[in-house]
């Protein structure tokens, strides 16, 4: 205790309401200017920061993609030549799926998950933090070696021997495996708070069958992340191991695989696609009955739908090296469980088709981008229907049908979605609302430009487009179809645009929003917006999955925790009956100090393998100070 | 004025979409028992998932324009509306079910069909580099073996074996027209069958990323019946024209002399290079370089003068020359049918 | 902040030399870096101007030292310099070089040959390979290696790469027995 038995144990059941709140914004602040900023723990200071941040990492790859399509606007085009080219799709595919297309839908998560779930924070906020570091800096690693033309250029998947030591001159490769180290680390420790967080620290009553959807979702791809993370790292650690140290495991001569490679990037690959779709699933069937004004059909089977998506992503890895030459027998299978992972995609679209059916849509822009997701994923999913079959597959593998495929799914399944997110709890992060008519332009020139883009691709790729590849001869006859791509590239470019513009310009001028300007019924909207920095003055109390429309004026709340000092309520597994008062921690400046040093470490390791053994004590002292106690209230349990 | 303007603005994607239909690099066009096999389960596939697709849009449109009055507060949920959404819902994912299975079954049997090997194949051997292909054929007897790069013969109407070998990264052998792809894996040997039903030039590209020069990394299949098979076969299997002329004649002379022979084998003279591809029957061929330019005296002096901003990245190195050297050597290369 | 944008731009134009891929030689350029100055008794000497003008590419640019890599294996050096470790020509790993370290004399070496028994590359290459070769065939017998060094690679494996400097384990081990009249001549 700081001041020996002076201090009285104060409950938020000894305060009135302004009193209450003034405690709890005084224990749970984050102060202003650089040091609060550096040592903060509020997971929606960390959110915010983290969505940010992945939306300049969305930027840049935009860039990148536009930079793409001029060169192949015109056959033998010399806008650049075959090594910058190939920098820059490496980048783009780098980029989007590891520090675009994951982390921002973990920030938005580590933003949502607390509010929705009824705690104060998120549980291991330090390691929240740590996480936000680790991500920049793997960032800041890839575009600085870009910048300097150290940039990977072995494509986002690095297949071996290209990516070898033999191949593969200089860092470039070496830049890629450690960024994937970055990432992965701040993936992993994202994910283990979530899963903590969503088990253990749920409000009173919320059993798991009222937990909201995008809850659910980010609970499965957490689970996801656990298991498939540690694939690439074993994948990425051994190839730098090969260039650094002269291992052999992907030397055919001396007993490694080259095939071993595909195995392990794609055990972790394929599931990292529904890492990045499921959130999105999460975040159309929190919005959906929003703007339905109906409680979302088929909770069960869409939960149900969930988890089978999560288990099967599991097991259709191989359908990226169906022309690899493996036993047809054995392919056959992975066609089999490529297929049937579009069952539980259908559950999900039927009970959403029958949720708008039986509903009354409020036009707003998350619903048109709901809407948009609907028509682009369900493209998207008949695609991949199509790429799953093996012969099928062994016409298209490699060509533009592929990026067409995956750029529906991934722009259709998750990018709309998100983007819908974003005009729907922008007000609650913000307090203001963005703009409807800004919106819907955004929203018609992205859908538009879009399709345009992409649809095109397929025919390209049956029409023997190989992916990949710098530039095409003007004997074949892709011009046409390239010429009006990058044409409609254009639009999509400009809907995009429009987006950022609003989003800006809104979080400075918009109109303020109230707490709950859609009338949405999950916990979030029960606080102000943007929320104060403890969420609730008091742990709402929870009797169903849809609370503030089954308690529109009043909310049940539970009280007894303490406002001197960090306190969040634990509660059980399954029914979510209260348990037990869990500290939470205090600002600290360590989880800094220890990115800073995991960085150092890790980039040293990229020109020395002593970087393991020297740069391992500065992480330790760092984590030694990290867990030090520090005689504060929340170290004494 | 507008109007046709708009319907001509519409019409022009589809007409662009249309153009590439034809061709002599298309999964479209298809002149392979594999891939007239493919075509079909590609059209059957794509037709199911375009209904599948369009029913789902139609249900969509129907929810969101059914005619109701908006609801606030939020609607209550009726159990008999959720029954019968239930029972809808549940046949929609039995309907998807049997088409999924449908779908398995049908592939698994298409792949089933494909690749079957007879007794009377034909076998040759192709090797994957960076950034071209080396193509080996075999003969009774060990003389007739032979190299040539970048372009396969083969009769029409016979199976085809090729023995699919990978010799530094991973490189895709596809032929669209012909057949579907398989990789070229250093480690890993690998096999595609083709069977050529028609005669014809059929164009195949590098299908896996390859480093510098993927893009221009392409090869040629020339069906042709069996008599103009064995014929051209027969010429692959000598050895290289002698110089008819002066300045052919020159152009051996300096081909052999400079750093030419080093990394090129031409059958019957001195060089015996083996880390490029074989020349012995270079002006026979359809193009060079891997499908970057037709085989022309003037392409190959082209080619020859500065491989380096044709092909930038590629192993053929700018070798200085002076400019009757040059000329003499494609000449000599030009000559070499 | 402006100055953060400075910095930005200077890394950004200034580029990384290690990883830099020249991918074509100008003519002029390639023709100027035949024109070495050798010492008469064909140990050292100095690299043409131009060689530094474009910032010694060949000693310290991963790129080139791959591209030498490659040619040390496709002109068949193995058959009788082995992986380095020598065999009918003198080894690299043993700390001797005959003619000095430096990166004109191994072209040199290279280029027109030496006695007993080294051929001459001058027509089976051309400058900028020959370049290529000589800045990798250094590091083969370096005693600390260059960050830029060439790993090992996919074939089967009878010394340490060289980004593990393998000279620097064999040095101590002495000169390889060689032919008697082996070395510089007067």
């Amino acid at each position: 205790m700081r001041n020996g038995n002076k201090v009285r144990e104060q409950h938020d059941t000894d305060l009135e309401r302004p009193a209450l709140e003034a405690a709890l914004a005084h224990t749970w602040r984050t102060p202003a200017g650089l040091w609060g900023a550096l040592t903060t723990v509020d997971h929606k200071i960390i959110g915010r920061r983290y969505i940010f941040t992945a939306f300049v990492f969305l930027a840049l790859g935009g860039v990148l993609a536009a930079l793409m399509r001029l060169q192949l606007a015109q056959p033998e085009a010399r806008v650049m030549g075959p090594d910058r080219y190939n920098q820059i799709f490496t980048m783009h595919g780098a980029n989007m799926m590891f520090l675009f297309a994951v982390p921002v839908m973990e920030a938005v998560a580590v933003y949502l998950v607390p509010l929705m779930v009824g705690t104060r924070n998120i549980a291991f906020p330090r390691l929240n933090a740590f996480s936000y570091w680790i991500y920049l800096a793997g960032g800041a690693l890839l575009w600085i070696a870009f910048a300097i033309d150290m940039g990977p250029d072995v494509g986002w998947f690095a297949y071996v021997p290209l990516s070898g030591p033999q191949y593969a001159a200089g860092k470039r490769a070496d830049i890629w495996a450690q960024m994937i180290t970055f990432t992965e680390v701040s993936a992993l420790a994202v994910a283990v708070e979530l899963v903590v967080t969503i088990f253990k620290q749920r409000a009173p009553g919320m059993s798991l069958d009222r937990i909201p959807l995008f809850v659910w979702a980010m609970l499965v791809t957490s689970f996801l992340i656990i298991m498939a993370m540690p694939a690439i790292m074993v994948a990425s650690t051994s190839l730098i191991l090969d260039r650094l140290v002269g291992t052999h495991f992907f030397n055919p001569a001396e007993g490694g695989d080259v095939l071993l490679w595909q195995h392990l990037f794609w055990f972790f690959g394929h599931p990292e696609v529904y890492i990045i779709f499921l959130p999105a699933v999460g975040m159309v069937s929190t919005m959906l009955p929003t703007f339905a004004r109906r409680p979302v059909f088929g909770y069960l089977a869409l939960v149900m739908a969930l988890i089978a998506t999560g288990i099967l992503a599991f097991g259709l890895w191989v359908h990226h090296m169906f022309v690899t030459g493996l036993p047809r027998l054995g392919e056959s299978f992975f066609t089999a469980s490529s297929m049937a992972i579009a069952i539980p995609a259908g559950i999900q679209i039927f009970c959403w088709l029958a949720t708008l059916w039986d509903g009354r849509p409020v036009y707003r822009t998350p619903l048109l981008f709901v809407i948009g997701f609907i028509f682009t994923f369900t493209i998207g999913g008949m695609t991949g229907v199509m790429v799953a079959s093996v012969p099928f597959d062994t016409q298209v593998h490699d060509t533009y049908f592929v990026v067409a495929h995956f750029h529906y799914v991934l722009i259709g399944g998750a990018v709309f979605p998100l983007l819908g997110a974003v005009y729907y709890w922008f007000p609650k992060i913000t307090g203001r609302m963005m703009s409807e008519t800004a919106g819907r332009w955004a929203f018609w020139l992205i859908f538009i430009g879009f399709n345009l883009t992409f649809f095109p691709m397929h025919i390209l790729g049956l029409q023997g487009m190989p992916r990949r590849i710098y530039t095409y001869q003007p004997d074949l006859p892709w011009h046409g179809l390239n010429l009006f791509v990058s044409l409609s590239a254009v639009i999509l470019t400009a809907g995009f645009l429009v987006f950022f513009i609003d989003a800006i310009r809104s979080g400075r001028r918009g109109v303020p929003a109230g707490d709950n300007p859609w009338n949405a019924p999950t916990l979030e909207w029960a606080t102000s917006s943007p929320p104060p920095p403890y969420n609730f003055a008091r742990i709402p109390v929870v009797g169903g999955s849809n609370p503030l429309w089954e308690q529109p004026d009043t909310l049940a709340v539970a009280s007894g925790l303490r406002t001197h000092r960090r306190e969040v309520v634990v509660t059980t597994l399954t029914t979510a009956r209260p348990e037990a008062r869990e500290s939470s921690p205090r600002n600290s400046i360590w989880p800094l100090l220890a990115a800073i040093a995991t960085t150092i470490m890790l980039i040293w390791s990229i020109f020395s393998p002593w970087a393991v053994v020297w740069g391992s004590v500065p992480v330790a002292v760092a984590l030694i100070g990290w867990f030090w106690p520090k005689r504060t209230p929340e170290d004494e349990a | 004025m507008r109007r046709p303007l708009k319907q001509l603005a519409a019409l022009l994607p589809l007409a662009l979409m249309l153009a590439g239909c034809e061709g002599w690099q298309s999964a479209w066009d298809v002149h392979g028992e594999s891939a007239i096999s493919l075509k079909q389960l590609i059209i059957l596939i794509v037709s199911v998932c375009s209904v599948v697709w369009a029913l789902v849009m139609i249900a969509l449109i129907f929810a969101l324009v059914r005619r109701r009055a908006t609801a606030e507060p939020p609607v209550e949920v009726d159990a008999g509306t959720e029954r019968r959404m239930t029972i809808t819902v549940a046949i929609a994912v039995a309907v998807t079910v049997v088409i999924v299975a449908i779908f398995t079954v049908s592939s698994f049997f298409t792949t089933r069909a494909l690749n079957v090997a007879g007794g009377d194949d034909l076998t040759i051997k192709v090797r994957g580099l960076q950034w071209w292909w080396g193509v080996e054929y075999f003969g009774a007897t060990p003389e007739q073996r032979f190299e040539t790069a970048n372009e396969i013969h083969i009769p029409v109407g016979r199976n085809v074996r090729l023995q699919l070998e990978g010799l530094d990264v991973i490189h895709s052998f596809w032929v669209p027209s012909l057949a579907g792809k398989q990789d070229l894996i250093p480690g890993r040997p690998n096999e595609l069958t083709l069977r050529a039903e028609r005669p014809g030039v059929y164009r195949g590209q590098c299908a896996e990323f390859c480093g510098l020069q993927h893009a221009h990394m392409s090869f040629f299949v020339i069906a042709e019946d069996q008599a103009a098979f064995d014929q051209w076969i027969n010429g692959q299997r000598q050895g290289a024209t002698a110089p008819s002329d002066e300045e052919t004649a020159a152009g051996r002379q300096a081909f052999l002399s400079k750093q030419c022979a080093a990394c090129h084998t031409v059958r019957g003279t001195a060089a015996d290079g083996k880390t490029g591809p074989d020349l012995t029957h270079v002006g026979s061929r359809t193009m060079i370089a891997a499908g970057l330019l037709p085989t022309t005296r003037g392409s190959l002096a082209a080619w020859i003068a500065d491989p380096q901003t044709l092909k930038p990245g590629n192993n053929m190195p700018m070798v200085p020359m002076t400019p009757e050297e040059l000329r003499a050597i494609s000449a000599y290369l030009a000559s070499l049918k | 902040m402006r100055i953060l944008l400075v910095l930005l731009i200077a890394t950004a134009t200034a580029g990384c030399q290690r990883e830099q891929r020249e991918l074509r030689l100008d003519p002029p350029t390639a023709a100027a870096l035949d024109k070495i100055a050798l010492m008469p008794n064909g140990i050292s000497g100095a690299p043409p101007n131009v060689y530094f003008a474009l910032d010694k590419p060949y000693e310290s640019n991963a790129y080139n030292l791959s591209q030498g890599k490659r040619l040390y294996s496709w002109f068949a050096c193995k058959s009788c310099h082995g992986d380095g470790q020598g065999g009918v020509g003198p080894a690299f790993l043993d700390g001797w070089w005959y003619y000095g370290p430096e990166t004109v004399s191994i072209f040199a070496s290279i280029r027109d040959g030496r006695p007993h028994g080294m051929p001459a590359f001058r027509d089976k290459m051309t400058t900028e390979q020959i370049w290529q070769l000589a800045g990798y065939v250094q590091t083969i017998g370096a005693y600390r290696a260059k960050t830029a060094a060439t790993s090992r690679n996919d074939e089967k494996q009878t010394r340490p790469a060289e980004n593990r400097a393998p000279a620097a384990k064999q040095f101590d081990e002495g000169p390889t027995p060689v032919h008697p009249d082996q070395g510089p001549t007067p």
